[in-house]
């Protein structure tokens, strides 16, 4: 099941699937290290529109709710309902 | 002189690195043309002297921001760059690296932190990178200094690869293939340090860590800061500056042009530091004796708040109340700065992104946040007549901050985008690095500053002696008496407000205000204009044109913020209702009408998707 970074619970893992903001937005993310097919797990998030904080192989990136909206993510379907670490 | 360059992506411990090579002939340069910063300084080798350029954090060199311009120019005039990378993270890092080899130089890499990458289970094969990649590689760690002899040793032998440039697609599929090759994963638990980390970017954890932090870091600044304010009143300005100054004074003959100009008026036959307004007594003691020992201090905290990984976690928690004003999490840091001086936060706003974020931080800044000096007076003078009634002083200037923020961003065109910012572990900062640093930037603050601030005060003290104040006090009193409520000579104290705001609000007190007229004469001082040490700053970075709109706001804004209370305290509404009611109203408001950043955002990605 493909949700977003914001719709994922803390503690979930899962992998890049679709940037849906243009090519511009996913070049942008991908100099960071965001990029399809990356493994994520989610972190933290600021009440219900605040920023959305993951790690991604050993670093971490906040992400504000605008952009994390729009990065969607095929979660890992063993961790579905596991809580937070 | 040959130039070394050291590139990299952000918080990869160039700058530490960096600070290691180089002697103390360091400064920090505007890339021409751009508010980008990089520093310079020089290293020997044997017979030779290099210049070494410290580029600023950059992810890539494909010219997509103006910090990734500047990075990719540094480069090109290199003669051999040093590629410094994290070990921790390599894939990323590499990325960086391909680009670099496809340019025409001489390359070598550090690859630092080598020994937190072991602390995290990360294991690199160095020789087999070494041999892939075809340039040298140097394990490195940085805040020990482990590696660097070996590093700057190495230098001559740096490979130009002048690789066929790839499209970013094919550079990743080749750093995959790289990472495959060398580096090996062994799972590790999380360290207590990780554990913190994840706490500082939760909200139930992480909002009672900020507080306290912004806490300690306030008192630190406010404590350290006077205590060093306080001696170098006494012992330097009235110890051995004034009795050189006194005879100056005498040998000018005790007035006439020249000694308005530089002495000022004689306060009952004596130099006031704080009132006299000539160059040499006001203008010397506002830089040195109020300004540098604060900033100082100040600076000493933000570096290590900075280098220690905590500021942008602060970022994460505020984002969300600051996308109100349209505004991003990183903008809390001129805001905080604010606070302790504005001088400082409006140099630190050079570092967001947008001309159009840049303004509107400084212009909120300048109007609803009073300096360390000015709180204290309010503080003091209006708490006098009651809690309630500072509590309307401080109610009036949020309610101004949020409305505000909210009309500029709907009405300013263009959004603010959402942030996207990397959260680096928390790291012991360098002591070497962090008074390097303090170091250029108390420096950089002096040469930049002294000719604002000396000449704001020759120019305040101009328009006094040639009596265009007392014109101006003519011309103004109408809007003092009839819009604000205040006695005429209160026009007086807006005017020593450019020059000193928490000296102007104490002025207020002969004025025998009653508590109505106080706290709107403290509001109005506090929102009509920054003073002019600030205000000189703003011009320099918002440019001439921006500042123009930017005072017109504040004094707008001001105005029309001291008629509201002329009509609604007391006289309407009783001061702790109209304070409960301003905080209720603009937190009301801006949830009723939302982040027009966030909407703009929203259409623009759709859009483009």
């Amino acid at each position: 099941m493909a949700v977003n970074l914001a719709e994922m619970k803390s503690g979930q893992s899962g992998v890049i699937t679709t940037f849906q903001g243009g090519p511009g937005f996913a070049e942008k993310l991908g100099h960071i290290g965001i990029r399809k097919g990356k493994e994520v797990k989610k972190i933290s998030s600021i009440f219900r529109r605040g920023p959305v904080t993951i790690l991604i192989d050993n670093f971490q990136v906040a992400i504000g709710y605008g952009k994390a909206v729009r990065i969607m993510v095929e979660v890992n379907s063993s961790e579905k309902n596991s809580p937070g670490r | 002189m040959r130039k070394i360059v050291l590139v990299g992506n952000p918080n990869v411990g160039k700058s530490v690195i960096f600070s290691t090579l180089t002697g103390s002939r360091v400064m920090i340069s505007n890339y021409a043309g751009t508010t980008v910063e990089y520093t310079r300084g020089e290293l020997t080798i044997g017979e030779e002297t290099f210049e070494v350029l410290d580029a600023p954090g950059t992810y890539s060199l494909d010219p997509s921001s103006k910090v990734e311009e500047v990075a990719a120019s540094l480069v090109n005039q290199a003669d051999i760059v040093v590629n410094v990378v994290d070990a921790t993270n390599l894939e990323r890092n590499l990325l960086l690296t391909s680009e670099v080899l496809e340019r025409d130089v001489p390359v070598i890499i550090a690859l630092n932190m080598i020994d937190e990458a072991g602390h995290k289970g990360v294991e690199i094969d160095i020789e087999e990178l070494d041999k892939i990649l075809g340039v040298p590689v140097i394990p490195t760690v940085a805040v020990s200094g482990e590696g660097l002899r070996k590093l700057v040793d190495a230098l001559p032998t740096a490979v130009n690869q002048s690789r066929q440039p790839l499209s970013t697609a094919d550079r990743w599929i080749i750093v995959g293939d790289i990472v495959s090759q060398v580096q090996k994963i062994t799972h590790r638990h999380h360290s207590w340090l990780e554990s913190l980390q994840d706490a500082s970017l939760k909200p139930i954890t992480g909002i009672p860590i900020a507080v306290a932090i912004m806490y300690v870091a306030f008192q630190v600044v406010i404590g350290l800061g006077e205590l060093i304010a306080e001696f170098i009143e006494k012992y330097i300005f009235e110890g051995l500056y004034e009795p050189l100054l006194i005879n100056l004074s005498r040998f000018l003959g005790g007035e006439g042009f020249l000694h308005n100009i530089l002495i000022g008026t004689l306060i009952e036959g004596e130099i006031e530091f704080e009132e006299s307004l000539g160059v040499l007594t006001t203008g010397v003691f506002v830089e040195f004796g109020v300004v540098l020992p604060f900033l100082t201090v100040f600076y000493l905290v933000l570096g290590f708040l900075e280098d220690s990984g905590y500021l942008p976690r602060l970022a994460v928690m505020v984002d969300r109340g600051l996308h109100r004003v349209g505004l991003h999490g990183y903008s809390i840091i001129p805001m905080v700065l604010g606070f302790g001086c504005n001088v400082p936060a409006a140099l630190a706003a050079r570092n967001l992104e947008s001309r159009r974020e840049k303004f509107i931080v400084c212009t909120l800044m300048a109007i609803a946040v009073p300096c360390m000096a000015q709180l204290a007076m309010i503080v003091g003078l209006v708490g006098r007549y009651g809690g309630e009634y500072l509590a309307v002083v401080f109610a009036t200037l949020f309610f101004i901050w949020i409305i505000l923020g909210l009309i500029i961003d709907r009405f300013m065109p263009g959004y603010t985008p959402s942030m996207v910012i990397e959260i680096p572990p928390y790291r012991i900062p360098s002591i070497k690095a962090q008074m390097k640093k303090l170091g250029m930037r108390v420096k950089g603050l002096v040469v930049h500053a002294t000719p604002y601030i000396l000449g704001g005060i020759l120019l305040v003290n101009i328009l006094y002696t040639s009596g265009v104040v007392e014109y101006i006090g003519v011309v103004f009193t109408p809007l003092i008496t009839g819009v604000l409520g205040l006695p005429g000579e209160a026009v007086s104290t807006l005017l020593v407000g450019f020059l000193r705001k928490d000296v102007a609000v104490a002025m207020l007190v002969p004025l025998g205000l009653d508590a109505r007229q106080f706290v709107i004469g403290a509001v109005v001082l506090a929102a009509y204009f920054p003073c002019v040490a600030t205000f000189s700053v703003l011009v320099r970075e918002l440019g001439a044109k921006d500042m123009l709109k930017s005072a017109l706001i504040m004094i707008v804004t001001a105005f029309s913020a001291g008629f509201m209370l002329n009509i609604l305290l007391d006289r309407i509404v009783p001061a702790p209702y109209l304070a409960a009611g301003l905080v209720v109203s603009a937190i009301v408001l801006a949830m009723l009408l939302g982040s027009t950043s966030d909407r703009r955002e929203m259409k623009d990605l759709d859009s483009a998707a």
